[in-house]
């Protein structure tokens, strides 16, 4: 198996307050992983170490060359502006921005793949809504179906199912699943662990450094999760740099 | 029934006997023109009051211009530009590399800029300067400023249109744009350009402190009316040029100053629309919360 994406010895801190130490591993290509970890773990750190969007101090996160013209990334649903007046086609048109680029028009055969994109997450006939009337788990759905067009190879999800209900995550993890048998890669950060065990073969637990990266039943095992919380209440906000917690 | 020749003498005649008003009319259609799509933008981009702060800060780049060559559309107009673009970039390396967030630093880097454009123009010139500057003379717009106001309307329409669907993106979703294109970052600075252009020419008509008055007063009235982006940009375009026109002629009859009678029509329009806009006004909520009850 070829990597995805290899983490050597990476380190992120933000205005000197420590995020991620010393991460090293590596997701394969075709892999299915979920990125777990107590809250400020760095989890979404990763994810942004590797689409190049925070700024590395040491090591790096490195994107394997023929997966970097075909990576899609869903940021967390406060990071997306949910009022904007669009419509829904509008936004799952912008998953064939590869191919209209900035000046492009949108063609009919997009719109026929926007619209079966739709259908495929249960939203066929919503194209002329605006995107701030709807609930947030079709929100999400539309958000998907912008992933479906965008067809990439490398998917990254950024707590995909918070705040979404129950129906829709089956849904949406149904389509996941569908990604990870066409050999697309998929890393999703999650905190369901219950949904990690179900559905996620590989996982990498976080908390600030590495503590485990592998199958998932071995990654949350008991006492890898005791340590991870450990950690967490060990974390000192004002700690310099790179010095590791001691876990009590 | 003389009904129509009367609201031809009050409504067009004044435009078809003096030229200062029929070149005040065409500014005032050249500036609504660019002010609706750039006004909806920057309410969208959650961006209204960084319009009001830019048009503060081209006031000691004018009172330079002002200072060396007196009232010269051209060495105000640079010297306008240059010092907006200088606020706007001062306080985006601020936001960068301190902790310190851009609407503050906006917010610091405007005053200053505001205080030391007044102190400028008092060292050379009159009250009647300063006022001349704040509030601009859309009466006096000559031919040379109507070239200036008509090509940076052009050309701010035209670049718009170039970085639509990016600019758009980069507002909704930025990572999203990080993604497939890169260069979020670009596309803001291209259109805090555009802001500055459009203010320095409408700066031409009604001054710094009016100008902005066309551009926000109209857009954030546009909200109430419609609801895609292209709907809102049209409707703001055509609120801020009827409240040109309209303000022109309460000025002409009421012999009022033509600048705060533009923005006070504008003003009077964002009430209206507040009140009994189609969607989410007053009325609009009211009549929403009676129909829920009564079904």
């Amino acid at each position: 198996m070829n990597a995805a994406v290899r983490i050597e010895n990476l380190t992120v801190a933000y205005r000197r307050h420590p995020a991620l130490h010393h991460i090293s591993g590596c997701f394969e290509e075709g892999s299915l992983s979920a990125i777990v970890g107590p809250n400020g773990a760095g989890k979404s750190t990763l994810l942004g170490a590797i689409m190049q969007t925070v700024p590395v101090a040491t090591g790096r996160a490195e994107v394997a060359p023929a997966l970097r013209a075909s990576l899609a990334y869903l940021p967390q649903r406060m990071d997306i502006d949910r009022s904007f007046p669009l419509s829904v086609l509008e936004v799952v048109l912008l998953g064939a921005w590869r191919e209209a680029g900035i000046f492009g028009r949108f063609s009919r055969a997009m719109h026929a793949r926007a619209s079966q994109a739709l259908a495929e997450v249960g939203l066929a006939g919503f194209e002329a809504r605006l995107i701030g009337e709807l609930s947030a788990g079709q929100f999400q759905r539309v958000m998907f179906a912008r992933l479906l067009l965008q067809d990439a190879r490398l998917i990254l999800l950024d707590e995909p199912f918070n705040a979404v209900d129950e129906r829709t995550t089956d849904d949406l993890l149904r389509l996941v699943r569908a990604w990870h048998a066409q050999g697309r890669t998929v890393i999703a950060v999650l905190h369901d662990m219950a949904q990690v065990q179900a559905h996620f073969p590989q996982a990498v637990l976080l908390a600030r450094e590495l503590l485990a990266w592998g199958p998932t039943a071995g990654v949350l095992a008991a006492d890898h999760l005791a340590r991870a919380r450990r950690l967490a209440l060990g974390w000192d906000e004002a700690a310099p740099d790179c010095t590791r917690p001691e876990a009590a | 029934m003389n009904l129509l020749p009367d609201l031809y003498a009050y409504a067009i005649q004044p435009f078809v006997e003096f030229g200062f008003m029929r070149r005040a009319l065409v500014a005032c259609l050249a500036l609504a023109i660019c002010c609706g799509p750039m006004g909806t933008l920057l309410v969208l981009r959650r961006m209204s009051l960084v319009g009001d702060a830019m048009a503060h800060a081209l006031l000691p780049g004018a009172a330079i211009g002002f200072l060396l060559a007196g009232f010269s559309l051209g060495a105000m107009t640079l010297g306008s530009f240059a010092a907006a673009m200088l606020v706007a970039l001062a306080s985006g390396l601020v936001a960068r590399f301190t902790p310190q967030r851009e609407d503050a630093s906006f917010a610091a880097f405007y005053l200053i800029a505001l205080a030391a454009g007044v102190m400028i123009i008092s060292l050379r010139g009159s009250s009647v300067d300063l006022m001349h500057v704040l509030f601009g003379a859309i009466l006096a717009v000559d031919d040379a400023a109507l070239y200036l106001i008509g090509s940076v309307a052009s050309v701010v329409l035209l670049v718009l249109a170039l970085i639509y669907r990016p600019l758009i993106v980069e507002c909704f979703d930025p990572a999203f744009l990080r993604a497939v294109n890169g260069r979020g970052g670009f596309y803001h600075l291209l259109f805090l350009a555009l802001l500055v252009a459009t203010l320095v020419s409408g700066f031409q008509a009604l001054g710094t402190l009016m100008g902005v008055g066309l551009m926000m007063l109209p857009a954030v009235a546009a909200r109430f009316w419609a609801r895609s982006v292209g709907a809102l940009a049209g409707v703001a375009g055509v609120l801020a040029f009827v409240s040109g026109y309209a303000g022109l002629l309460l000025s002409y009859y009421a012999n009022l100053p033509s600048g705060p009678s533009i923005v006070l029509v504008a003003g009077a329009f964002y009430l209206v629309s507040l009140l009994g806009g189609r969607h989410d006004s007053v009325l609009a909520v009211h009549l929403r919360h009676r129909a829920h009850k009564e079904s």
